[in-house]
């Protein structure tokens, strides 16, 4: 039985989330509150979105355990949650195939989308290119230039990519530009946002489509370990991966969650990503109230991260409930030790994982040191890392 | 009576709309800001629309975000803004002055800090972009404790059963976004506006402001014929930006005469 029941039905986690919008998009918004409570328990639809799951996507991902990087760190077992094998290339396409298949069903032929590392604009991109629908994706312009291969991706699947070149450049940047596209094209445009942040009904959406990582990460542990892991380790950025794979956990005891940020520079220097972990005041951006990187004036400071998808300030209302009520955890990984953590998974497993996920893996990694060996660690491998040949060629200078 | 309320009762009786032309507070620069309230004001101002800098303007089109940006290199925020209305209130004590903004700011020192604050500078109004009414009870409540008027945005969207739960909370006057869409865009359809300011106005006894798209005299006296406010936002701004520290005050009068007449003779 589930006990925990967030949101409310106006989408607030406690002092979190809510409809923080202008009045224009306050119908857009109510329509799509409507349609997806219609949906979210429909058996034709859900039947829909799992086929495409299976036969597009590839579900379920598989569970691995990696035993020689185990063996390496000489503590808990680490096994991965293999979301890098989707289709894509990442957790992304669970999502904006859900909310494609409901814009398609609420008529709406254009869909729009933000994106940061690209991940969510090419999982936009493909499930438009397969239901036929016109795409536009918003991507802040210093993304654009780290981010090249996404780019080039999303263009084949027949998308317009447009550079953002309004504040820091980044994912929140494309955010605001996504949000006035929409509020001007209201009548014909479904925005497919990629995070569980975003006004109400989006973070819990969001993780409602995501939530089919955990749902299977619980039954695949069983059947390989006979048991469920000691902790669930995800990174955070809007933090959509992570809730996928917690949601279905809140309710079992015994299991630790935690979530990675992106301490890029080091908390201390103030450029990083990691509003929870540098204990950020409580403010209100992109439609939701959460912890936010703000300076005294109110204004939303510039971040940094090696990787584009957790260049973010805020962070998911849900994450900041979760913070607050202590169910979950929230550390922070810088740049250097997401690199490491990024080279030693290739070399001992022969998989590249996406600069986000190896946040998590090196946190994973660490605590896997102060673990038994009969203890065993989850981590959400949320993407793979061919899209940052070029940022992990750059800083160790290599010339492609 | 507010001071909102006093200058609409004024209008009324003289048979006449009010003009608002909206300014970004540190646009073009700090030093400026004073002295364009009150080159505004005596160039037919009735009210003034204040906006308060922020890092991440949603709901504003390109014109007020580059608007915000200049101010904020300067890092003009809400203590600075306040500050600014201070020093206006200094020579002028009639002029009704409205903050518009985004909701971070307001959340970063809290509502109530704010409603405090915003009262010793003697500010009258408060439109904030991205607290629908549902979001903001407390922040309403803290207004009208201090007679501070809270004034919210109605769309072509908002359905009528909404329109009765926003006037509900509004005071001074409600403002009619005539276009979907951000600040800056497109053409306004004047007829289907007129319509919908028809209907709002069967909902209401508050005064109706009409803003987004009024562009020159001739869109500024159609509307002024149907809404009992005009506000100029882009186009103020556009003047600005088009502007140098030598023809800025010279410029923006020019253009505040040509609404003034253009509204006054509709």
């Amino acid at each position: 039985m589930q006990l925990y029941d967030m949101p409310d039905a106006r989408g607030h986690f406690g002092q979190f989330g809510g409809t923080f919008v202008a009045e224009t998009l306050v119908e857009a918004l109510d329509e799509l509150r409507l349609m997806y409570e219609k949906y979210r328990h429909d058996p034709e639809f859900l039947a829909e979105y799992s086929y495409d799951l299976k036969h597009f996507v590839g579900r379920p991902s598989p569970i691995y355990h990696a035993k020689r990087l185990s063996d390496q760190i000489g503590g808990a077992q680490i096994f991965l949650k293999r979301e890098d094998l989707n289709h894509t290339g990442a957790h992304k396409i669970n999502n904006t195939i859900g909310q494609a298949l409901l814009a398609k069903r609420m008529g709406k032929p254009r869909v729009i989308a933000e994106t940061g590392a690209g991940q969510h604009g090419v999982a936009t991109a493909t499930i438009a290119a397969r239901l036929g629908l016109e795409c536009v994706v918003y991507m802040g312009s210093e993304d654009v230039k780290r981010q090249a291969p996404n780019v080039f991706r999303m263009k084949l699947l027949g998308a317009t990519v447009v550079p953002v070149e309004s504040g820091s450049k980044t994912l929140k940047d494309a955010l605001n530009e996504a949000m006035r596209d929409w509020v001007t094209n209201v009548h014909n445009t479904f925005y497919i946002i990629g995070t569980v942040a975003g006004p109400h009904p989006y973070p819990m959406m969001v993780r409602d489509f995501q939530a089919v990582i955990g749902i299977e990460a619980k039954e695949q542990m069983m059947e390989m370990a006979g048991r469920q892991p000691d902790a669930v380790v995800a990174c955070v950025g809007g933090g959509s991966n992570a809730m996928g794979i917690f949601y279905p956990y809140i309710d079992v005891p015994n299991v630790r969650l935690i979530g990675v940020e992106a301490a890029g520079h080091g908390i201390e220097t103030g450029m990083h990503a990691a509003p929870l972990t540098a204990n950020s005041p409580v403010g209100v951006l992109h439609g939701n109230r959460t912890y936010l990187m703000q300076d005294v004036d109110g204004q939303i400071i510039e971040t940094h991260s090696v990787s584009a998808g957790l260049d973010y300030p805020g962070v998911g209302p849900e994450h900041a409930w979760l913070k607050d009520i202590k169910r979950a955890e929230y550390v922070a990984i810088t740049d250097d030790e997401a690199m490491a953590a990024f080279h030693n998974l290739c070399r001992t497993e022969g998989i590249i994982p996406a600069l986000e996920s190896s946040h998590a893996l090196a946190h994973a990694q660490k605590m896997a040191k102060t673990m038994s060996k009969d203890q065993i660690v989850l981590v959400n491998l949320s993407g793979r890392g061919d899209k940052d040949i070029n940022t992990v060629a750059k800083l160790a200078n290599i010339t492609l | 009576m507010s001071r909102i309320q006093t200058t609409f009762a004024t209008l009324k009786q003289q048979g006449k709309t009010a003009l608002i032309p909206y300014i970004t507070a540190g646009d073009p620069h700090p030093k400026h800001t004073v002295n364009l309230m009150h080159t505004l004001v005596k160039n037919g101002a009735d009210m003034i629309e204040l906006g308060v800098p922020f890092s991440d303007p949603m709901a504003d089109g390109p014109v007020i975000q580059r608007a915000s940006e200049r101010a904020l290199v300067h890092k003009v925020g809400l203590t600075a803004v306040l500050a600014m209305v201070k020093e206006f209130r200094q020579t002028n004590q009639t002029t009704p002055i409205v903050l518009m903004g985004y909701a971070n700011p307001i959340e970063a020192i809290g509502p109530t800090v704010f409603a405090d604050r915003a009262k010793t500078a003697d500010v009258d109004g408060v439109i904030t972009v991205d607290y629908p009414p549902e979001e903001c009870s407390e922040f309403v409540k803290e207004l009208r404790a201090r007679d501070i008027d809270p004034v919210f945005l109605l769309s072509p969207t908002t359905e009528p059963k909404r329109v009765e739960l926003i006037v509900n909370q509004a005071s001074g006057f409600v403002y009619y976004v005539s276009l979907k869409g951000v600040t800056g865009a497109a053409n306004l359809d004047i007829v289907e506006v007129s319509a919908r300011v028809a209907s709002i106005r069967e909902q209401t006894n508050l005064p109706v402001g009409v803003g987004f798209g009024i562009r020159d005299a001739a869109t500024a006296k159609a509307t002024a014929a149907i809404a009992d406010a005009v506000v100029v936002g882009s186009r103020m701004v556009q003047e600005i930006e088009a502007s140098n520290d030598d023809n800025l005050l010279e410029n923006v009068a020019a253009l505040m005469k040509e609404l003034k007449t253009a509204v006054d003779a509709a």
